[in-house]
């Protein structure tokens, strides 16, 4: 991928080998390693409390939430799958439930969970894959032009209702999804 | 598995249901859709990278002093919260796993009330920003013309109907506005199990006698 660019490919290759190196802090956490968290909290706290306050909550309420989201993922470190999210993207979904059970209050049942079981540690390439696409996801958000950046922002930040989101968001999307989509087709295939 | 899923989950669902913003009844239809559409599952996922991202663009909060060490703490008090419970699949159930959870139980477990013209409802509880209840039409039954106010969801849980728009089958949703009105006619062989949602602003008190009214004219 990606063969014929050329000024943005060591950028890449640097953030890409950042996000890997967040995957082997939570390896670590999985096993106990409360330096590994120190790290992790250190780098990703500030931002959740940034992204809850954006959404809303007042400083006091969002320094709470963003240390209960970062305790929780010290409890569920075991459930992070590289090949499903990058630690961002898995970040994210915690501090989302916790925005909705301590700001909102609005329920938000989880779909049915896919048993993994049969399906062996996912193929380091394809972690990798997955962190690079992530980060030119990230990319493509950074290079939008204003007005469009701050719609996809306020729609996260939980400001638009529904009929407000933009159906067209000017992100390449589809790439995370392809990869999804092929990982849930292999482990059809395995639980067959 | 199961005939292909046609109609899906629009962006903007998508993108609400990531984002935590929609109301609970739709919450609801969106979680049991994915329950049974990897192509959906999958969009979700990217959705939810992408809610990462805008996350981790912003600059940075300042944290309080003692912040990793409350935190730290948290971690060591065992009753902080149990682990939430995995949503697994029961096997050979009518519904998915989120939807069970608020009939308290599985199809055959459904409190049905009818509701005239042989349809019955069984309205399902959630916060009252929009409705959601489950539906059976009976096999060759028509729902007369409605129209809508704001969005109305429908998920089709078993059997199938047809309206002016498509054919929908286990598993497809219609989205309808308020430009559409449609006759849904449920196939002829087995009853149409639907899980429809409607965020129509107050209406809804008056349109159960309305919508009774127009069964019971058929």
């Amino acid at each position: 991928m990606n063969l014929f660019s050329s000024g943005l490919e060591t950028v890449t290759t640097d953030e890409t080998t950042k996000r890997m190196m967040w995957v082997t802090q939570m390896r670590c956490i999985q096993n106990g390693d409360k330096a590994a968290f120190a790290e992790v909290f250190s780098y990703f706290a500030p931002r959740v409390k940034s992204f809850l306050m954006k959404s809303g909550a007042t400083a006091d309420v969002a320094e709470e939430c963003a240390q209960d989201v970062m305790a929780t993922l010290w409890r569920k470190a075991h459930l992070f799958d590289p090949g499903k999210a990058s630690v961002s993207t898995w970040i994210f979904t915690i501090a989302r439930n916790r925005r909705i059970d301590m700001i909102r209050k609005d329920r938000r049942p989880e779909p049915e969970e896919l048993t993994w079981g049969p399906e062996a540690e996912p193929d380091q390439a394809d972690q990798i894959a997955l962190q690079q696409e992530t980060d030119q996801l990230g990319q493509a958000l950074a290079q939008l032009p204003e007005k469009q950046r701050k719609l996809i922002e306020d729609a996260y930040f939980g400001d638009l209702s529904h009929s407000e989101i933009a159906a067209k968001t000017g992100l390449p999307l589809g790439t995370i999804k392809s990869r999804i989509r092929l990982a849930l087709d292999r482990l059809r295939h395995a639980m067959k | 598995m199961m005939t292909p899923i046609k109609h899906h989950l629009t962006d903007a669902l998508l993108m609400g249901y990531s984002a935590g913003s929609l109301p609970e009844a739709f919450n609801l239809i969106v979680a049991t859709h994915i329950s049974m559409c990897d192509d959906c599952r999958a969009a979700l996922a990217e959705y939810d990278a992408l809610g990462g991202e805008v996350m981790m663009s912003g600059d940075p909060a300042e944290l309080a002093e003692d912040s990793l060490k409350a935190a730290l703490a948290l971690i060591a008090d065992n009753a902080f919260r149990k682990e939430d419970a995995k949503q697994a699949p029961k096997p050979d159930t009518v519904f998915p796993t989120p939807l069970q959870n608020y009939v308290g139980g599985d199809l055959k477990d459904v409190k049905w009330r009818r509701i005239g013209g042989g349809v019955s409802q069984m309205m399902l509880s959630t916060s009252d920003k929009a409705t959601v209840r489950l539906l059976r039409i009976p096999a060759g039954t028509a729902v007369p013309d409605h129209g809508h106010k704001g969005t109305e969801l429908t998920l089709v849980l078993q059997g199938a109907f047809s309206d002016e728009e498509d054919r929908f089958n286990v598993g497809d949703v219609e989205v309808a506005n308020e430009d559409l009105t449609h006759t849904p006619v449920a196939e002829p062989g087995q009853d149409c199990i639907c899980l429809s949602a409607t965020d129509a602003p107050l209406a809804f008190k008056g349109l159960i006698p309305r919508m009774a009214q127009k069964f019971i004219d058929i």
